[in-house]
């Protein structure tokens, strides 16, 4: 039996994980969570950094359980299997820009890939700008990676190098648990109104963040992979993971009602669709040079990446700068009875034209150095074979 | 006789299986991916069988040693 027999590596391990994406994520909104927000790496990361004050967006701050989940599932995942691996190295300065980088263009669109997802499942038609511009994003990254892109190998490191990251979302968890207020008036900030005032209770978050965590780690989804794949070889492994997490969360949200189909004035969206779709072209872009979407690098960070570590303490300082900054997409919004269509200010599409032509200069410049590629006379024994 | 030996170790993802691909193409066998981490092993493995090749897998001590014969 091919070693690929094993059920999480095959197409049906990862059409059970989008599934059960698809089908927590609307219940997560429904338990609490933001409208078409069951799940949002980006926006979670997000409110993360207002909850410890990075950023002082009244309105998204919370220490979001699950991305603790995420990362500590798939460390639990990586080490009953045995994949536990603390490794770094491989270009952690550029790591953590694009980084910063893909979170910019992220909140400009308001959402992750994965958070696209759920807004098309929800009949939010922007999505559709914002998965165009995803796919542009990671073509432009596929066209880096064949003519040689690389940002060089990583090495096995000591065990604190994989460790660090789990710990600190354990110490996440004690402070979303405990909810100190450490100075008067100051962290741990949470939202009073708006996305952040609005989650589910913290056990489910955290369980639902634990099982998808173990379950991605195991099947490697990856919903920027899923698009790379696609384009580099035409293999449809990881997208059928995306297409069942899409079709799961179109039925859910069927059945709880909480479809609304258009453009103008969806939840925590705007409709300025240039925007939505340069945005996620950044993001795209970022996440193909990083080898990763949000998710992805989370999953990663709990199986000893510590590279990949290093992408989300990225996202998170780039979240921090796009809310001081006045970077990130302000939602459409109706005004007695108008639609005030939202979109970014100037500053946000510099951060976006200056992202973009970062990611380009390093698409260009980053290469292997070492010899990977080398012709080797054989030894008689192995030509006996 | 020559075996190609591609380093993938290290790599991150998607890069192994571009370097296989690419030697898989130019058409001299067998070829040698050597790779570290499970993920890798996989991607490697099912791209080469989509391209025909049969693919046998050792255990190496930092991680695995993918022979892909035509």
């Amino acid at each position: 039996m091919s070693r690929l027999g094993s059920f999480s590596a095959s197409r049906w391990g990862i059409i059970v994980t989008g599934a059960t994406i698809g089908l927590l994520a609307p219940l997560l909104q429904r338990w609490g969570n933001p409208p078409n927000m069951g799940i949002c790496v980006a926006c979670f990361e997000r409110d993360i950094a207002g909850a410890l004050g990075l950023h002082r967006a009244a309105a998204v701050q919370y220490l979001r359980p699950e991305i603790m989940g995420f990362v500590l599932g798939a460390m639990i995942a990586a080490l009953v299997y045995r994949e536990f691996k603390p490794r770094a190295g491989s270009a952690p300065i550029v790591r953590f820009f694009l980084g910063m980088f893909a979170m910019i263009g992220a909140l400009a669109f308001l959402g992750c890939p994965w958070r696209a997802l759920l807004r098309l499942a929800g009949g939010d038609l922007n999505a559709i700008l914002g998965l165009a511009g995803l796919t542009l994003g990671v073509g432009i990254g596929v066209q880096f990676l064949k003519a040689g892109y690389s940002l060089g190998r990583n090495n096995a490191a000591p065990a604190a190098v994989g460790w660090i990251m789990p710990a600190a979302m354990l110490g996440l968890l004690a402070l979303a648990i405990g909810r100190p207020v450490l100075t008067e008036g100051g962290a741990i900030f949470t939202s009073a109104s708006g996305p952040g005032s609005m989650y589910a209770p913290l056990l489910i978050s955290l369980g639902v963040g634990l099982l998808i965590g173990f379950l991605a780690q195991r099947t490697r989804f990856c919903t920027m992979g899923s698009i790379r794949d696609v384009i580099l070889m035409g293999d449809t492994h990881l997208i059928s993971g995306v297409g069942a997490l899409v079709a799961t969360a179109i039925v859910a949200n069927l059945a709880l009602g909480q479809v609304r189909v258009g453009f103008a004035a969806q939840p925590v969206a705007h409709s300025a669709h240039l925007w939505n779709l340069l945005g996620m072209t950044l993001a795209g872009l970022a996440f193909v040079l990083a080898g990763g979407c949000p998710g992805r690098q989370l999953f990663l960070s709990g199986e000893g990446d510590g590279d990949a570590a290093i992408f989300v303490l990225g996202m998170i300082s780039g979240a921090a700068l796009s809310h001081n900054f006045g970077l990130a997409g302000r939602p459409d919004a109706i005004v007695d009875g108008v639609l005030q269509v939202g979109g970014i200010a100037p500053v946000g599409m510099w951060a976006i034209a200056i992202g973009l032509v970062a990611c380009v200069i390093l698409g260009f410049t980053m290469r292997e150095q070492a010899m990977t590629v080398r012709r080797v006379a054989m030894a008689p024994a192995e030509q006996g074979e | 006789m020559d075996k190609i030996v591609v380093d993938a170790r290290g790599l991150s993802c998607p890069q192994p299986v571009i370097l296989a691909r690419r030697a898989i193409r130019e058409g001299s066998f067998p070829i040698e991916v050597l790779v570290d981490t499970v993920t890798s092993r996989d991607n490697v493995t099912r791209a080469a069988e989509r391209l025909g090749c049969a693919v046998q897998v050792s255990e190496a001590d930092d991680g695995f040693r993918l022979t892909l014969s035509r």
